[in-house]
């Protein structure tokens, strides 16, 4: 276990030492919160709400959903497909620890570091822009930060099955890009899932992708109710447990047929 | 002349290369798809919910979008600038541009082709044409004519915002990520700039004229009369902006001292 932390600490040293890097991205993210809250304005025009949720809990949902999505996001799908590439996993496999528990602990590194030195400094600047509600219930807050985990999980859960299909296809670059567009839509960063219709909104309920964005960025605007919030935490768990039976099998399936492209 | 005929082989050569992996190409066309359609499934959800956008319906936010890829895709395809800090400052590679017997910057405009955007295009054409027709708006004789003035107008527009930036690396050698920022910003002109507030609208027509690209020549074959004087700006805008961009360009070549290996 020492090592996986370890490895968190690393990452998270790694970071640190390329931060100015960031300031850009806290702008970058601002732009883009800033684009849609204009945008959503307009959109409710002079209506209070739309499907249960104010202006407010929208401008809200937009901010804590992107900001969110800097603790969640990695790049370990790339990293990875880099590492199978250039032949580096072959290394990676004899070294005395599980290649996808450390991709992951990586990954963590990198969302705590930036969970301190991006989201919350860009709430903090985007709440003095915009107006945004931030809840005062402390359970909330509890709640929120469970859900955010677990979309950390899923969400890379996700990206080591795109990274593992590196394995079979050898070049996924544009596996990985059409993954990102279809999880900026169907996890809800774009928009809160519940405005689509009833018929797609079934769907949904049938795919992990909600539980990275929709349900954390739910719980956070108080779009949610009580009984909601906990079934949708329940689900999101589900889903982690769920993922990591495709994970394992294509892991064994990719190390029997492992080529190694030169080295 | 000369310059034309280097273009044709730059061309040939390039599609050479990327037809040599076709599996690959085809995926990236999806994938640019795939992006197109997020943002067109994004506007129809919305429009689920409420029929007007300031006053513009939901056909007409598809067609300023689809408008919009058309320009975007051109500059995409000849105006892979956006990592010219470190491929061409850094690196050293200025040393080499700068020999050939061309412009520096049309010489890295050949290299840094990519012409599979150009598919973005007829994504666009499609979009206004399935948002023209709904809308019922007619063609005159002149409206192709005008289409590729405004589309030329547009690409200037992009070409010379990205430019002027990447020419920031002749004068400061710090790593800049203004870049990327530049392309979220330029996704404000997709839709109409009376949704914003005055500073921005102020900035996307005057310093940041990506509004140029999307919604002001779209407005007129949308016969949005209120916006005329802005649509055939649209051309003005693009050629001061280009202009500026390579005159600024040139005396940040002369400037330039190289990397020192």
């Amino acid at each position: 276990m020492d090592k996986y932390i370890e490895m968190i600490r690393i990452r998270f040293l790694m970071m640190l030492a390329y931060r100015t890097n960031y300031y850009t991205g806290i702008l970058i993210y601002s732009i883009n919160i800033g684009a849609y809250y204009f945008l959503w304005k307009a959109i409710y025009g002079g209506k209070e709400t739309i499907e249960g949720l104010s202006v407010l809990q929208m401008t809200t949902y937009v901010a804590v959903a992107w900001m969110a999505r800097a603790f969640y996001f990695n790049n370990i799908d790339r990293e990875m497909a880099m590492e199978i590439k250039e032949g580096k996993v072959a290394v990676e496999l004899i070294r005395p620890y599980n290649y996808l528990t450390m991709k992951t602990m990586q990954g963590l590194g990198e969302g705590i570091f930036r969970l301190f030195f991006f989201s919350v400094p860009g709430m903090l600047i985007v709440s003095l822009i915009f107006p945004i509600r931030f809840s005062a219930d402390i359970y909330t807050w509890a709640l929120f930060s469970v859900s955010i985990v677990l979309s950390f999980l899923i969400n890379t859960q996700i990206n080591l099955l795109t990274g593992m299909t590196t394995f079979f296809l050898f070049n996924n670059t544009g596996l990985i890009r059409a993954k990102r567009v279809i999880i900026d839509l169907f996890s809800g960063l774009l928009l809160p899932l519940s405005f689509f219709s009833q018929g797609i909104q079934e769907v949904f309920k049938f795919l992990p992708f909600q539980g990275i964005s929709y349900v954390p960025s739910m719980i956070f605007t108080n779009g949610f109710s009580f009984s909601e919030t906990m079934q949708a935490i329940m689900l999101q768990g589900m889903w982690v447990l769920i993922l990591i039976v495709p994970i394992q099998a294509l892991w064994i399936l990719a190390k029997k047929m492992l080529v190694i492209q030169g080295g | 002349m000369f310059y034309l005929q280097m273009l044709a082989q730059y061309i040939g050569q390039y599609l050479k290369t990327r037809l040599q992996y076709r599996s690959d190409l085809v995926v990236e066309l999806v994938s640019d798809l795939l992006f197109q359609g997020v943002n067109l499934i994004f506007i129809i959800v919305v429009f689920g919910h409420t029929d007007f956008l300031n006053g513009w319906s939901r056909d007409e936010i598809i067609f300023i979008y689809g408008f919009f890829l058309v320009p975007f895709a051109l500059f995409s395809s000849f105006f892979n600038i956006w990592d010219f800090n470190e491929r061409y400052i850094v690196k050293g590679e200025l040393d080499r541009i700068l020999t050939r017997p061309i412009h520096s910057l049309f010489q890295i405009v050949l290299e840094r082709m990519e012409l599979e955007s150009l598919f973005g295009a007829i994504t666009g054409f499609v979009v206004m044409a399935y948002a023209g027709a709904r809308l019922g708006l007619s063609i005159n004789w002149y409206d192709p004519i005008l289409f590729l003035i405004f589309v030329i107008g547009g690409v200037l527009v992009y070409a010379g915002v990205f430019i002027l930036i990447a020419c920031i690396s002749f004068w400061a050698d710090a790593r800049t990520s203004i870049m990327p920022m530049m392309y979220n910003i330029g996704n404000y002109g997709r839709y109409p700039v009376d949704i914003y507030n005055t500073v921005i609208r102020f900035v996307l027509t005057w310093i940041l004229p990506f509004a140029f690209v999307g919604v002001y020549p779209a407005a007129f074959f949308l016969r949005r009369e209120e916006w005329y004087v802005y649509s055939f700006l649209t051309p003005v805008i693009g050629v001061v902006f280009f202009a500026i961009s390579v005159f600024v360009w040139n005396e940040g070549v002369k400037r330039y001292r190289g990397a020192g290996n």
